[in-house]
């Protein structure tokens, strides 16, 4: 089977390159509130990648007949609407974690993330690639969230996976680890200073990892244009 | 740029940065003197490690950014940090509290923001909040002096206590901190603070074994101590009088007339002087060269500034005492008191008439 060259870089922007959380710095607000534990990430994570992959989808349908001067409410009510679904299907399926992840699941309305999706891509191309986009940028975000809650609940509370059974039912509780055992929590680690705090050496990681893959790639010889300089005043 | 042309004499003074650091810790040498007598062997520990932790991490970041290491790694600006928060911390805190903070001051608060010289924030100052935030009850488990002690506290103690938690007897800091009488002691701004919610005049509070005579058994000598250091430092022109003049005075007027306003809920105005880090705030963190203003006015707003913060949030803060937050409320203020204290250049005119 071949793949699209199209998905494939599809992929690569969303996952790495243009990656929502790592490089458009878009959706901070949530990256930086919920990201205490891996659970309320991961809760978090998976809501925006369903309402990412549903709004692209929706976006990209209707782009045909979408006036331009009023596309951007319409692109709200759209995010609007399908956030207000995961809304009421996580008050209904995983309540506790509803409740830890409280005004942020509404705010997804606000995520820039989204917004910034529909109107980059969503609404000048066809379905398949928009939600394609949107699951890669999703998933990127979501990877984002997992590795930032991962780095703050091992810092501050030495586990992994605490409360997974809010998320994925009782036989979840199995699953927390301990990574070691503090008789102090740090609570720099859970506070939001500790979120900008990783963030800011997530970034710096990856500016790094960047830089080295650059540094290893052998340079392509550049054809010397050999010409005189004639004009000598400009 | 035109220095080629400026006429004789050309005097450049020859002092480097080490030389300016080594004065500045031997100036610190009263205070930690009077803390060693009051409150025995648990600061100096402290100093120890944070001095070998921050040599550490600044050998690492350092090196890891491909700087020049021996002469950088010597300047002495991350012992006089390290030297600095081990004065701040509590006399029993665990040991890994000390090596946290010098690792997050030195490798974050310095480094991160390009190293000495471009740290907006003071490193020490900086690192005591995050301890303070982050680990609140072993950073307010203050040791009261000696003399109160009902056991004898000697050095193998307080190091055991400091690494293990216990002393070799199997006391805890909490007993270690507890009066004969059977109640736990606090600072003397703790004190006063606890007994005013209790509904206690502060008259009555001066009355606790933890202030003696004066104003805080022990701390009253601590902070002589710097004010000696510093008035050393001011007389070698190692800092300059206007930060500490500006701040000290302001603490002073805020205090005197919430005192004149009502006294029996405001400490004297020599009670905020010689407590809690008042001294070694106005004289060895507050004139920081890095972080603080630059031109002479700039210095006067900032060390008012800090002194208002300092008296605002002593008394009407969550914490008893508030050298640490004023000072990093007041480097955040910094760049926009130099923007508005720009001294007139020569040769340009007032601005008044235009």
């Amino acid at each position: 089977m071949k793949i699209n060259p199209e998905y494939k870089e599809l992929a690569w922007q969303g996952l790495w390159k243009n990656n929502p959380g790592l490089v458009q710095l878009l959706g901070l607000c949530p990256l930086l509130a919920v990201t205490s534990t891996v659970v309320n990430a991961l809760g978090l994570g998976i809501a925006t990648l369903f309402v990412l992959i549903c709004s692209n989808a929706t976006v990209s349908a209707i782009r045909q007949w979408v006036p331009k001067e009023i596309r951007i409410p319409i692109f709200v009510l759209i995010i609007a609407t399908f956030v207000t679904c995961v809304q009421l299907l996580m008050n209904a399926y995983t309540y506790d974690l509803y409740q830890s992840l409280g005004i942020f699941l509404p705010l997804i309305v606000t995520n820039c993330a989204i917004i910034g999706r529909a109107e980059a891509y969503a609404s000048k191309n066809p379905i398949k690639q928009a939600s394609f986009d949107g699951l890669m940028m999703g998933l990127g975000f979501l990877a984002v969230l997992l590795v930032l809650g991962a780095i703050r609940e091992i810092l501050g509370q030495g586990t992994l996976f605490d409360g997974a059974n809010l998320f994925l039912g009782e036989w979840a509780t199995q699953l927390k680890i301990e990574v070691y055992q503090l008789d102090s929590q740090f609570l720099l680690a859970i506070l939001p200073p500790g979120a900008f705090i990783t963030m800011g050496f997530l970034i710096a990681g990856k500016n790094a990892i960047d830089q080295k893959i650059a540094q290893a790639k052998p340079k392509k010889l550049e054809q010397a244009i050999e010409r005189v300089r004639v004009n000598f005043e400009s | 740029m035109a220095f080629w042309i400026a006429s004789s004499p050309h005097n450049h003074q020859q002092s480097e940065t080490s030389a300016l650091m080594r004065l500045v810790i031997y100036a610190t040498i009263p205070g930690i003197l009077a803390q060693w007598y009051f409150f025995g062997w648990g600061n100096l520990i402290h100093i120890a490690l944070a001095v070998t932790t921050a040599i550490v991490a600044e050998f690492t970041v350092l090196s890891l950014r491909d700087k020049k290491i021996t002469s950088q790694l010597f300047d002495g600006s991350a012992i006089l940090t390290a030297v600095l928060l081990g004065i701040s911390l509590p006399a029993l805190a665990p040991w890994w509290i000390t090596i946290i903070g010098s690792i997050f001051a030195i490798a974050v608060v310095k480094q991160l923001y390009g190293g000495l010289g471009h740290n907006p924030f003071n490193p020490a100052m900086a690192a005591y909040v995050m301890l303070l935030i982050s680990f609140p009850v072993q950073m307010t488990q203050w040791q009261p002096p000696l003399s109160l002690l009902a056991m004898d506290i000697q050095f193998n103690d307080t190091l055991a206590v400091i690494f293990s938690g216990y002393t070799p007897q199997g006391y805890s800091v909490e007993q270690i901190r507890t009066h004969i009488d059977g109640y736990t002691m606090a600072t003397p701004l703790d004190t006063v603070k606890t007994n005013l919610t209790l509904g206690l005049t502060v008259a009555e509070s001066m009355n606790s074994p933890v202030i003696g005579k004066h104003f805080g058994l022990g701390w009253e000598w601590i902070n002589a101590g710097f004010l000696l250091g510093g008035l050393f430092l001011l007389f070698k022109k190692a800092i300059h009088w206007t930060t500490p003049f500006s701040f000290l005075i302001s603490l002073f007027v805020c205090s005197f007339i919430a005192f004149i306003i009502s006294p029996d809920s405001s400490t004297s105005t020599m009670f905020n002087w010689f407590t809690g880090a008042t001294m070694l705030g106005a004289f060895f963190i507050l004139t920081d060269p890095v972080s603080g203003a630059t031109s002479v006015k700039g210095r006067l707003v900032f060390g008012a500034l800090a002194g208002l913060l300092v008296y605002l949030i002593r008394n009407f803060g969550g914490y008893p005492d508030a050298i640490a937050f004023a000072v990093l409320l007041c480097n955040m203020a910094a760049p926009l008191i130099d923007q508005y204290t720009r001294p007139r250049t020569y040769g340009h005119d007032l601005g008044a008439k235009k």
